[in-house]
C-alpha cells in the first residue's frame, strides 16, 4: 500500500502541471496513466504537432510541451504508474483506497482526475462475432511473440505496429497483411521492406480490404475479407491481429457514483471538486459553464485543485498563500538555491 | 445559414442550421446529435467524427487533406465515402448535405 497525499490520474499535461501545483504547497502524489508513457494525448496523439497557445510559449510541439512539464517538476520526485490503470476506489474513513488493474494500492486524502477523455484503449474489429475469441487468437497487442511460430498470421492495419510485426513475424510464420487502402501510412523504410518481403513470396499483401466474419468452433480456423468491391475472399489463419491505433475510453470512473455530464465530470470552478468529497476533476474531462477544452486552462484547475487537496492532506494547518519569487518555503520546495 | 441532415445509425435523421465556418462535426456536438463523439476536440487526431458522406455530396466536398486518411485508417467500418466531420467546413456551397453517422465510433 502506497501512502501519499494526492492521487492524481492522467500524466497528460494538465496531470503534470498539478504535481507541480501539489509540490510547490508542499503535498505530495503519485501519478497512475494507462498508457507507456507520460505526455497523454500530447505525445500518444500529436508528439510532433505545433501547439500555438500555450502562454508565453509561442509554439511548441506536443512532445516538447511534455518534456518541458516533466523537467518542471523533477524536483519533486514524483512516481508514475505507467500502463496501469485505476480499478476501483473506496472511501474508509477519511481516505481514499485506490487499486489498479495491476494491483497497485494507494491510499490518498484526495484524487484528482486528469484523465482527458478517458484511457487509450486499442480499437477493436468491428465485427460482432468475434469476440469470442478476442485475447485468444484474436489480439490487439503481442505480449509473447513465440506463440506465432510456425503459425500462419494475419494481420490487419496500415501503420507503424502492422508493418513492424508483419517484418517481424515473417522470420517465424507466415504472415497475411490486410489494409483498408493501397497506401501505407507507416514509415518509408518499413513500406519497402514490407513490398520487398512480398515480392520474395514471404508476406502475402491484401489491400483495399477489410475484415468481414470470422469462423471456427474453439479456436479461429478462418476469416473473410471483404473487397471495397463486396468480393471475399477466404483466409485459413491461426491467428488475427488487429493495429487500428488507440481509443480513448472513461471506462471504470463511470463507475465511481460521480455525476456525468456526457462524457466529462461537472465539477465547481472554486476548487474543481465534484460531487465527491475529496474528488477533483481537472482538464478536459471536467466541465462547468463557459468550460473550454485547451491545455492552459487545465493548468489553471489544476493550480486550484491543489488548493482544494490541501484540506483533506493537512486538515490542522492553514493553507497559506505564497508566490514562487518572494517564498523562501517555496523555493525551498523547488530546490532553489539562493 | 447552411442546412445539414444527420443521418443516426438507427435511421433517425436530424436536419440542423449551421453556421457557415463551423464544421459539420461541430454542428452536430453543438446540437447534441449522438454519435459523433470528436474526442480530441477537432484536431484530425483521434478519428471518432467519423460519417459517411451521401454519394452524391462525396465528390463535391474539398478532398481530403493529408493526414485525414491516415486518420480514417482508424476509424470505425470505414468505407469509400468515409470523412472526419471535423474537417467538413460548413459554407453555402454545402447547403443540404447529408452525412450518416455510423453504428459507433470506435
Amino acid at each position: 500500500m502506497i501512502k501519499t497525499d494526492t492521487l492524481i490520474i492522467g500524466a497528460g499535461p494538465v496531470g503534470l502541471f498539478c504535481v507541480h501545483q501539489l509540490g510547490i504547497i508542499g503535498l505530495k502524489c503519485e501519478v497512475v496513466d494507462n498508457l507507456d508513457k507520460i505526455g497523454g494525448q500530447c505525445i500518444e496523439l500529436y508528439p510532433d504537432k505545433p501547439i500555438y497557445d500555450i502562454p508565453a510559449v509561442p509554439e511548441c510541439t506536443g512532445e516538447e510541451l511534455t518534456n518541458n512539464l516533466i523537467e518542471q517538476i523533477k524536483v519533486f520526485k514524483t512516481n508514475f504508474h505507467l500502463n496501469e490503470r485505476v480499478e476501483e476506489i473506496k472511501k474508509v474513513e477519511k481516505k481514499w483506497l485506490i487499486k489498479t488493474n495491476k494491483g497497485t494500492e494507494f491510499e490518498a486524502s484526495s484524487i484528482i482526475i486528469a484523465a482527458g477523455v478517458g484511457s487509450f484503449e486499442p480499437r477493436k474489429f468491428p465485427t460482432k462475432e468475434i469476440e469470442k475469441y478476442e485475447g485468444q487468437q484474436i489480439l490487439y497487442s503481442i505480449k509473447d511473440k513465440k506463440i506465432f511460430k510456425d503459425k500462419t498470421v494475419t494481420i490487419f492495419g496500415g501503420g507503424d505496429s502492422a508493418l513492424d510485426w508483419a517484418i517481424e513475424l515473417s522470420n517465424t510464420s507466415k504472415v497475411i497483411l490486410v489494409h483498408r487502402r493501397d497506401e501505407f501510412r507507416g514509415m518509408q523504410a518499413s513500406i519497402d521492406k514490407v513490398n520487398q518481403l512480398k515480392d520474395e513470396g514471404k508476406i502475402e499483401v491484401h489491400t483495399k480490404y477489410q475484415l468481414g466474419s470470422v469462423s471456427g468452433n474453439e479456436k479461429v480456423e478462418s476469416i473473410n475479407i471483404k473487397h471495397d468491391d463486396e468480393s471475399i475472399k477466404k483466409i485459413k489463419t491461426d491467428y488475427v491481429l488487429g493495429f487500428f491505433g488507440l481509443i480513448m475510453q472513461l471506462g471504470p470512473i463511470t463507475e465511481w457514483g460521480l455525476n456525468l455530464d456526457k462524457k466529462t465530470v461537472p465539477v465547481n470552478t472554486e476548487n474543481f471538486e465534484t460531487n465527491k468529497e475529496g474528488i477533483f476533476a481537472i482538464g478536459d474531462i471536467c466541465t462547468y459553464p463557459g468550460k473550454l477544452k485547451l491545455i492552459l486552462s487545465g493548468f489553471h484547475e489544476g493550480a486550484l485543485a491543489a488548493r482544494g487537496c490541501f484540506k483533506y492532506a493537512k486538515p490542522d494547518e492553514k493553507y497559506r498563500f505564497e508566490f514562487t519569487t518572494s517564498s523562501k518555503t517555496v523555493k525551498n520546495r523547488l530546490g532553489v538555491k539562493e | 445559414m447552411p442546412r445539414i441532415t444527420y443521418l443516426e445509425d438507427n435511421g433517425k435523421s436530424h436536419t440542423i442550421e449551421v453556421s457557415n465556418g463551423l464544421s459539420v462535426m461541430e454542428g452536430a456536438v453543438q446540437n447534441d446529435i449522438p454519435g459523433i463523439d470528436a474526442d480530441c476536440g477537432g484536431g484530425m487526431a483521434c478519428a471518432t467524427c467519423h460519417v459517411y458522406v451521401k454519394e452524391e455530396w462525396f465528390d463535391k466536398l474539398p478532398k481530403k487533406e493529408d493526414g485525414e486518411e491516415d486518420m480514417l485508417d482508424m476509424a470505425f467500418e470505414p468505407n469509400k465515402f468515409s470523412r472526419l466531420s471535423c474537417q467538413l467546413l460548413v459554407s453555402d456551397e454545402i447547403d443540404g448535405l447529408t452525412v450518416s453517422i455510423p453504428s459507433k465510433q470506435g
